[in-house]
């Protein structure tokens, strides 16, 4: 249940960025999570609704993208992206090790209008 | 409201000093610190962390238009306990001292295993300990007489501990000579993965009676963890579990952990774990 602490840093860095830009109101926010970041998507958009009210994001979108991770195989060494977490080759069944990427937790994009 | 389950009942987080007396204790503000910003024409922006603000309103442009961005940005959501982490990381390396993270759930026997170890260290490898709870000193008690200086954390009603708590519970510590910190994180195999909190290494603890498939479930918190260690060792038989099926568990996740084995009661398997701690601060 650290999901709730995180929304609460990623609507702060989010009023900060709309600050930044000059608008005022925040349209859309895309998060970008990975297979091993401990974190909930679910449990974020909970948060996020939770939390938005009464901020700029108010009447934001959230949307969260998982972001893949590339493992090669221990055995044939066969590389491959995956979206959820594997633990074995889909070829020669050998163990999968963890070559990049997985615990990314990110605001990747954000849509500010003015409401003038 | 709290920070992390909604419950309306803010509890800031504390840091109990245990040794030296009388106990000295603080609280931090968790919940209503205030924060600055200056932005690039020096206006100067304060407000807490629980009143939702609209900076915006200092920019306003004139003239009825209505223009929509799109902000690409690529940034980590826990930036501030990220760089906290790493300032943590540069005090302990340059003051030449080791940290741990130690995690696991509740009742693998964290602090059994660490008053074993802080008793077989004693006259070797001078160590302190940080000790993360919900509530309760207790577990720093335990520790507390086996000649490390010992702090406790309560976080209150959070569920890890975070780069700011142990960056405050570093101020408490006397840390003269001391080789090792032993980072005793709330028992929790969820929360704690996503925090670094500037160790030089995390150990996971499985006890044998928790089944052979933990480490898939909780992948996040055994990928990348230096070691696995297996406790209660002595409950082998009793447990049932397929040593052999836990062991490819956790080299699959984990695919460089070492596996542990020990018993902290019958001190079984300790030497290993120690010749690891001597080899970590060579």
């Amino acid at each position: 249940m650290h999901e709730v602490s995180i929304m609460q840093d990623m609507l702060q860095l989010a009023e900060e960025n709309l600050r930044k830009s000059g608008c005022t109101e925040i349209r859309r926010i895309k998060l970008r999570v990975g297979l091993l970041s401990g974190v909930v998507p679910e449990a974020l958009s909970f948060a996020f609704d939770v939390l938005k009210s009464g901020t700029s994001a108010a009447n934001a979108i959230l949307e969260i993208e998982s972001s893949p991770s590339l493992f090669s195989c221990g055995e044939c060494g066969r590389e491959s992206w995956y979206e959820s977490l594997r633990f074995e080759c889909p070829e020669c069944h050998g163990g999968l090790i963890l070559q990049q990427g997985g615990t990314d937790l990110e605001l990747t994009q954000m849509e500010v209008s003015s409401t003038d | 409201m709290c920070d992390d389950c909604g419950c309306g009942d803010p509890k800031p987080f504390k840091i109990i000093p245990m040794q030296g007396t009388p106990a000295k204790k603080f609280q931090v503000a968790a919940h209503a610190h205030e924060h600055e910003h200056v932005d690039d024409e020096g206006n100067r922006y304060i407000h807490s962390h629980h009143e939702p603000h609209a900076h915006g309103e200092k920019h306003e442009h004139g003239g009825g238009h209505n223009h929509l961005q799109t902000l690409s940005l690529h940034q980590p959501l826990l930036i501030k306990n990220d760089r906290l982490a790493e300032r943590n990381r540069g005090f302990l390396n340059a003051k030449g001292i080791v940290a741990i993270n130690i995690v696991s759930s509740p009742g693998s026997g964290k602090t059994t295993f660490l008053a074993k170890t802080l008793e077989m260290l004693r006259d070797e490898i001078p160590a302190a300990v940080i000790v993360g709870d919900l509530e309760t000193a207790n577990d720093a008690a335990r520790l507390r007489d086996k000649g490390a200086p010992v702090v406790q954390v309560t976080t209150g009603t959070v569920c890890h501990l975070d780069a700011e708590m142990i960056s405050r519970s570093l101020e408490e510590l006397d840390l003269t000579d001391r080789r090792l910190l032993f980072i005793e994180n709330v028992g929790n195999l969820v929360c704690p993965s996503s925090y670094d909190l500037g160790e030089a290494m995390r150990v996971v603890l499985i006890s044998v009676t928790e089944g052979e498939d933990k480490p898939l479930k909780y992948p996040p918190i055994f990928q990348g963890a230096r070691a696995v260690v297996v406790t209660k060792k002595d409950l082998l038989e009793a447990s049932g579990i397929d040593r052999e099926s836990l062991r490819r568990n956790i080299h699959a996740v984990s695919h460089h952990a070492e596996i542990i084995e020990v018993s902290a009661r019958t001190g079984e398997g300790m030497s290993r774990w120690i010749d690891l701690l001597r080899e970590s601060t060579k």
